[in-house]
């Protein structure tokens, strides 16, 4: 009972505190308060959390590093925007179909790699990704080649800019937040206990019952959905496609992501993607220097900070409001642990002096 | 006849191949990492050997210093990137090694395009006027016979190394239980190092051969034949020495034979087949040995 109430607040908090962070970002964004400019990098930052987000699923909590996410988008970008064209989807439709190809994709690739022990997955991916971009260019009547696929139907039309950017920029939010509400509860789950499972010992996952191949290949898979769809929103969000679009380097992109954020942290991921997407823009003057800083990042950050920015710890808002409600935070009780710290610190210093 | 112009091509090919996977699988059979840097080892041997080879001149004197320039050099870099960047990791879980491989690959691609002299654009390798002799009408040019010739001193002389040299002995010691050899008095860490270095060193070799043969050089010139030897020492199993030649053969052969009889646009995605099938059919690869995984 106490859990069923425990859910539903979680529920309602976590509701409430989306919708409130969306409609203030819209009432900027319609006010003119944030430039079209960041509404822009916003949406496109939303992009980059739902893409990393996959990405963290299957690397993060799985423990299986993917190398082709980049082509995992690249499957969902060209089956979307091809279903509007060619046939005329409505865009829900042509997502989820994107999603759905890039998940046979990765079923397909999964089922022979992961049922191994090893790295193979990422060497399997990093090739996927190379080769997909050489399918895409010779299947020219249908994918338009190397010169691109243009046309690509936007989210609405009304003429009106601002109206535009918000449809534009609500479609990304929300399919984000579907995404980080399954990605959430999945890993809450107990098949998400199996997962992360995996990723602390599989041999010992193994002898507890957990079917190790079954629950890397169902993560891979989901994770490329994700990417799929987040691939479909990139198609329609540039309206233009193009194969050099995914090249290898995008795939570290979003390696860093992850990296960054933490492995195994949602909050952390959703944070470094939306850092990222704007430390991408600022970094641009660099032009080429900006991809030697990030390999120099992978390699500094792997050897002297490898939790990222969260390590695999959560934000956690709900957390937050009941430590609030438990009086976690009264003035008494911040007085008496500030004394408790000092006393602790005091006694640290005299150890040291003896 | 078509068919057989089309083996010699893909065998030497595939010796190329074969000298790449030959480090790919040194290192995972010691340190167990895949070093994704190897590919780009490759690009900054052929870079060296541009350097050399534009200032002397191609003369067979001048092929033979930029030969151990370069594999001097990307020796020195091996050991320098093992030191620096895998050996903190070499406690931690498998996925920091390889995240931090990624970071070394990115890092070598992107440095050489800012560095003014090497820069982003492609730059044709100087090679020696090719001469075409007719064997029993196939046509054998002189790029494919040193290629194949070096490769095959290289390998032969990698097969003394390993088999009959106090230093061999270590490691395949080390290769084969890492503990043990410690508790033997065997200085781990040399080891690891010397392999780093022979492994880039011969990556460097295939870099200048493979710039031979594709008359050109560019930052990520390594990427794609890194991977194809990826694939050749998975095929020969992951370790086995005689397996990564004969994987890169075999996967040299492959290709050619899909880009002379079916597509040359194809000729990418063949390595990839074959990687998917044989990690379906015999994942320990030709050579490999199935072992059990032990708490």
């Amino acid at each position: 009972m106490i859990n069923l109430k425990n859910r539903a607040f979680n529920i309602l908090t976590l509701t409430l505190v989306s919708t409130v962070i969306f409609v203030i970002l819209l009432i900027l964004q319609y006010f003119k308060v944030i430039s079209e400019y960041t509404g822009l990098l916003l949406t496109l930052a939303g992009i980059y959390v739902i893409v990393s987000l996959s990405l963290n699923l299957i690397t993060g909590f799985t423990g299986q590093l993917s190398l082709g996410h980049a082509g995992f988008m690249c499957v969902g970008a060209y089956t979307t925007a091809i279903a509007i064209i060619k046939y005329g989807m409505p865009i829900p439709i042509a997502l989820i179909l994107g999603g759905i190809m890039t998940a046979l994709f990765g079923l397909a690739i999964g089922i022979p790699t992961l049922r191994l022990r090893g790295d193979y997955l990422a060497i399997t991916t990093l090739g996927f990704g190379e080769i997909i971009r050489v399918i895409i260019v010779n299947l020219d009547s249908l994918t338009g080649g190397a010169a691109g696929l243009k046309g690509i139907p936007t989210f609405s039309n009304t003429g009106d800019f601002i109206i535009d950017a918000i449809i534009r920029f609500s479609w990304v939010y929300i399919i984000m937040i579907l995404v980080i509400a399954v990605i959430h509860n999945l890993i809450n789950s107990s098949q998400g206990r199996a997962i992360i499972s995996i990723r602390e010992d599989d041999i010992a996952s193994t002898s507890m019952g957990v079917n190790v191949a079954y629950y890397k290949v169902y993560a891979f898979t989901l994770s490329a959905f994700i990417a799929g769809v987040g691939g479909g929103l990139y198609a329609i969000f540039f309206g233009y496609l193009n194969p050099a679009m995914f090249g290898w380097l995008n795939s570290v992109n979003f390696v860093v992501i992850v990296v960054l954020g933490g492995m195994g942290s949602i909050t952390g991921t959703i944070i470094a993607a939306v850092v990222f997407t704007y430390l991408q823009e600022w970094l641009r003057v660099f032009a080429d220097f900006r991809l030697v800083i990030f390999g120099l990042a992978l390699i500094i950050l792997m050897i002297f900070w490898p939790k990222g920015l969260m390590g695999n710890k959560e934000l956690s808002i709900t957390g937050f409001i009941r430590q609030l409600r438990s009086g976690e935070f009264s003035p008494r009780q911040i007085k008496t642990k500030w004394n408790e710290f000092r006393q602790k610190k005091g006694r640290k210093k005299d150890g040291r002096a003896d | 006849m078509e068919f057989i112009q089309q083996m010699i091509n893909g065998i030497s090919l595939g010796s190329i191949y074969a000298l790449l996977a030959l480090g790919y699988t040194m290192v995972y059979g010691i340190v167990k990492l895949l070093n994704f840097a190897h590919g780009d080892i490759l690009m900054l041997g052929a870079y060296a050997g541009f350097f050399i080879l534009t200032f002397m001149g191609v003369t067979p004197a001048s092929m033979l210093v930029a030969f151990i320039f370069s594999m001097t050099i990307c020796a020195i870099l091996g050991i320098v990137i093992e030191r620096t960047c895998y050996k903190p990791l070499r406690t931690s879980p498998r996925i920091a090694a390889l995240i931090t491989a990624i970071g070394v690959s990115t890092l070598i691609e992107n440095g050489a395009r800012v560095i003014p002299f090497m820069g982003p654009n492609p730059k044709q390798f100087p090679t020696f006027t090719s001469i075409n002799y007719d064997v029993f009408g196939i046509n054998i040019s002189m790029v494919q016979i040193v290629v194949l010739g070096v490769s095959i001193i290289l390998m032969v002389l990698l097969n003394y190394i390993v088999n009959g040299t106090k230093m061999g002995k270590s490691m395949r010691a080390t290769s084969y239980d890492m503990d043990a050899a410690f508790l033997m008095g065997i200085n781990v860490n040399k080891v690891i190092s010397f392999t780093f270095a022979i492994g880039a060193a011969l990556g460097a070799a295939g870099g200048i051969l493979y710039a031979t043969a594709y008359p050109q050089v560019q930052p990520y010139m390594g990427l794609m034949p890194g991977l194809k030897a990826f694939v050749a020492a998975v095929l020969g199993g992951i370790g086995s020495i005689p397996g990564a030649m004969l994987g890169g053969f075999i996967l040299g052969v492959a290709e050619t034979l899909t880009k002379g009889f079916i597509s040359s646009k194809l000729a990418d995605g063949v390595a990839f087949g074959i990687l998917i099938l044989i990690l379906v059919v015999k994942p320990a690869g030709l050579f490999g040995k199935n072992t059990n995984e032990k708490v």
